[in-house]
């Protein structure tokens, strides 16, 4: 009989690391002041927006700067559906998903055609569609934008304290769950196709592997994500307008670095690119537009010299695994009584 | 008569797969050499590493009393190495005359021109404007080889020309070698038809598994001595 | 009559898109390389030019004498110095790098600019304009433009399909071993190919200063209209560029003449349907 096994030492402590810090995390609001949650909820979504980047271009080789289209997407949606359709915002936060994933598919349709960097482009095109239609609806502020009302948010919770609690608790369960989604889904079948086609798609497609359907479906999952995501930020933030919904550098620029330091089709590097992320920009107090030209010459630099990110070259070095994730085979006898 | 080409030893690898171990071997002016052995023996590599296109991580390349090992292949022809590729691999988006144009890239001095080239290939003067991809597989080869001879090598290597060609315009290729060679070109040329090897030229190597197994005189080596080697029994 | 204004005017911006997009398919055919800067160097040779106007106190299109040069020379650089090192099979660090040097030169010019909206004077050209028919006018300084661009654009064919150094162009982006062979070493070709983008770049990046307000964020915007220009036209086709430029710039005009903030979206739906009806584009060149 064989069993497929997917611990390894390391990964047996990742797990373990891992879970006693979810724990911590969870309790934070006992232990952590108003700027702390704030500043975990943003390590969230970033973490998860670039996890799902990762997925999209590390592990199906699709590059697309404009995942933008489905943040603001989903910030979108939340606001029409919280004010226009009296929607508890976090039912609202929910239904944004499949808004994201019903959208993705036309969209996914059109630019498929186009390949490697074209393709690239195309999305940032098709983002740049979405913020122009988004100026175009008056009816959520047009180009200038709108605010959440005061009538939506109380509807949350009362008092602020416990909406921020919510918040804070709805982007660390989404950001598990999208984390935990996509470890699930590496480790099927689909995964192996996928981890396949990361590493050599010709070779994938001729082992009989649909290339064009996972990646369709992956790109399709990935946008149902960012959109859920995107809901949130705009949440947190309590106002929306064009131009940050579907901003580049907020959340297209920031992540692809992100996932670049971190280590690209590995699923801890957004992890650790995240936390490299924070750390510098708590160092750098937040000088704006330097920052954005640090974050930008550090990825151009791992991305010559450590192709694989930090975590690729520790990763390489100690043969570690946070998550377990490998496949081995164990023969097992079998016995006969 | 003093070595126009000398290698010396030389370990070539891919990656981790060493394809050539301490492989020696060298040509006269105007001398014309066979390399010959099965698929994978590492003929091709040989050449290549001649060429410049890869590096031996040990070992010597001397040419013209110059050390060109590790050189780069762009600056292996400028002083005087031309390689015939293995497959033609003529430039797809240029035509026939663009290829050759472009062979003469180096700008050496030298007894090949354009004019010289369509004498020796008439068949490629009534095809020059052609897409190269349009030609046949035997007018393909010459293109390859006239685009070679245009950057006026004093050695020119020619990597399994015969592949895929019927015999008969094999023949016909084989024929104008005599008229490359005729000013003092030295050829080394790799080739699977043995027979047509032997015929043309005077010194032959024999490859088996990256070493060389067996060289000698052609007239001095029997059909025997050349199968053993060949095979390695 | 008022139609035929605005259709005229789209045609002459549309010599510009195939300006801005011209640098771009020419590199993606030497080297598959697309270079995600390529609207924000758009954006720098503008402000290179600025500098050189404002220094030498002399007339915008002067200075081009000066900043095409300049231009060149950053390409050869930056390809030699940085974007070989990303060339090969995988498509990631080539479209990685420069994404990031597209934030990079934003910012950078961000840090030494400001965001303040800047415009290149060319004096009493940019007003001129002659009556061409009753009721239809073409400005002289759009005229110009266009005309430049397609000298540029047959200057480009010329090169490629009649110079040695267009064919080594063409050797080395369909064989790089067997080019190195001729002789030809590829670190130089492309470092070569890059410096002849951004020179045309430079006379883009003018002639946008000049046309209209530019600041350092609007590169990307550039990107895209030379983009969707490649690919209305067709790839590997310059004259097909041309055409889809002067599409997409007819376009626009006819989306902002029903409302102005249709401009850019009307050029992008037209994008998206030539996406979909014929991905190919519109006059593709049918490569061996």
């Amino acid at each position: 009989m064989i069993r497929v096994e997917h611990g390894t030492p390391s990964s047996r402590i990742g797990v373990m690391l891992i879970a006693a810090t979810l724990a911590i995390l969870a309790a934070a609001p006992f232990w952590g002041d108003r700027q702390t949650l704030r500043l975990l909820a943003e390590i969230y979504t970033f973490v998860a927006l670039a996890s799902l980047w990762n997925l999209l271009a590390g592990y199906a080789g699709l590059v697309s700067v404009g995942q933008q289209a489905f943040v603001g997407l989903g910030g979108y949606a939340l606001f029409a559906l919280a004010i226009l359709l009296g929607v508890h915002p976090i039912v609202a936060i929910l239904i944004a998903g499949p808004i994201g994933a019903i959208v993705a598919v036309p969209v996914a349709a059109l630019i498929f055609r186009l390949r490697g960097a074209y393709f690239a482009i195309g999305t940032w095109v098709v983002a740049e569609v979405f913020r122009l239609l988004a100026s175009q609806v008056s009816a959520l502020g047009g180009g200038s934008g709108i605010s959440l009302p005061a009538a939506v948010v109380i509807a949350m919770a009362p008092s602020r304290q416990v909406r921020e609690f919510e918040t804070y608790w709805l982007a660390l369960s989404l950001t598990v769950i999208i984390l935990a989604a996509i470890v699930m889904l590496l480790r099927s079948r689909h995964g192996l196709a996928l981890t396949a086609i990361r590493d050599n798609e010709l070779a994938a497609q001729t082992n009989g592997i649909d290339v064009w359907r996972i990646k369709f479906a992956v790109y399709v999952l990935t946008a149902f994500g960012t959109a859920m995501i995107g809901a949130l930020i705009f949440l947190q933030k309590l106002r929306i307008s064009p131009d940050t919904a579907f901003s580049v550098n907020d959340w297209t620029a920031f992540v692809i670095f992100i996932t670049v330091i971190g280590g690209i089709g590995r699923i801890e590097g957004p992890i650790i690119g995240t936390i490299v992320f924070f750390v510098l920009r708590q160092a750098l107090a937040d000088l704006g537009s330097l920052y954005l030209l640090i974050m930008g010459t550090v990825a151009i630099i791992v991305m010559l010299l450590a192709p694989k990110g930090l975590w690729g070259m520790i990763a390489e070095r100690f043969g570690w695994q946070a998550l377990p994730l490998q496949r081995r085979l164990v023969f097992e006898k079998e016995t006969r009584g | 008569m003093p070595d126009l080409l000398q290698v010396k030893a030389i370990d070539v690898f891919y990656g981790d797969f060493q394809a050539l171990f301490g492989v020696s071997l060298s040509v006269e002016a105007g001398q014309i050499i066979a390399v010959i052995g099965a698929n994978g023996a590492g003929k091709s590599t040989l050449l290549k590493t001649i060429a410049g296109l890869m590096h031996p991580r040990r070992g010597e390349i001397r040419f013209n009393d110059l050390t060109l090992t590790g050189r780069p292949a762009f600056d292996v022809v400028n002083h005087g190495i031309a390689l015939v590729p293995e497959g033609r691999r003529l430039f797809p988006s240029l035509t026939v005359e663009e290829n050759l144009l472009i062979g003469g890239q180096p700008r050496r001095p030298g007894p090949w021109t354009l004019p010289r080239v369509y004498d020796l290939f008439p068949v490629l003067a009534e095809r020059r404007h052609l897409s190269a991809p349009a030609l046949s597989g035997g007018q393909q080869q010459m293109a390859a080889i006239g685009r070679a001879l245009m950057a006026n090598p004093r050695l020119l290597l020619c990597d399994e020309i015969s592949l895929g060609l019927a015999p008969i315009v094999v023949r016909d290729i084989y024929m104008r070698l005599p008229q490359i060679a005729a000013e003092g070109l030295s050829l080394i040329v790799v080739e699977q038809d043995i027979a047509q090897a032997l015929r043309a030229a005077s010194h032959v190597y024999c490859l088996q598994e990256g070493r060389v197994a067996l060289t000698g005189a052609t007239h001095e080596l029997t059909r025997e001595t050349i199968s053993a080697a060949y095979f390695g029994v | 009559m008022q139609w035929l204004n605005i259709i005229l005017q789209g045609v002459l911006i549309g010599g510009l898109y195939a300006m801005f997009a011209a640098g771009l398919s020419l590199i993606f055919g030497v080297m598959r390389l697309v270079n995600i800067a390529h609207g924000d160097l758009i954006v720098l040779a503008a402000y290179v030019s600025l500098i050189v106007t404002q220094a030498m106190d002399i007339d915008p299109l002067v200075s081009l004498l000066l900043v095409v040069p300049i231009m060149a020379l950053i390409g050869y650089a930056l390809q030699r110095g940085l974007l070989n090192r990303t060339l090969g099979d995988d498509l990631l660090p080539p479209l990685l790098v420069t994404f990031g040097l597209s934030i990079i030169i934003q910012n950078g010019l961000l840090e030494l600019f400001t965001a303040d909206s800047r415009r290149l004077q060319a004096g009493a050209i940019e007003v001129q304009a002659f009556e061409v028919l009753q009721g239809v006018w073409i400005g002289v300084l759009p005229l110009i433009q266009f005309a430049i661009a397609v000298v540029v654009i047959a200057g480009l064919q010329t090169l490629f399909y009649r110079t040695a150094v267009g064919r080594a162009f063409r050797a080395t982006s369909d064989d790089q071993s067997v080019a190195q062979l001729m002789g030809l070493d590829t670190r130089h070709v492309f470092a070569m190919a890059m410096a002849l983008s951004l020179a045309v770049v430079a006379i883009a990046g003018i002639f946008l200063a000049v046309r209209t307000n530019f600041d350092p964020a609007i590169g990307p915007a550039r990107l895209i209209f030379g983009f969707e220009a490649v690919i209305i036209g067709g790839l590997g086709s310059m004259w097909g560029t041309l055409a889809g430029g002067i599409i997409l710039g007819v376009s626009q005009a006819i989306g902002a003449q029903i409302d102005p903030g249709w401009q850019l979206l009307a050029g992008h739906i037209v994008f998206l349907i030539i996406l979909a009806v014929r991905p190919q584009g519109l006059f593709p060149k049918v490569t061996g």
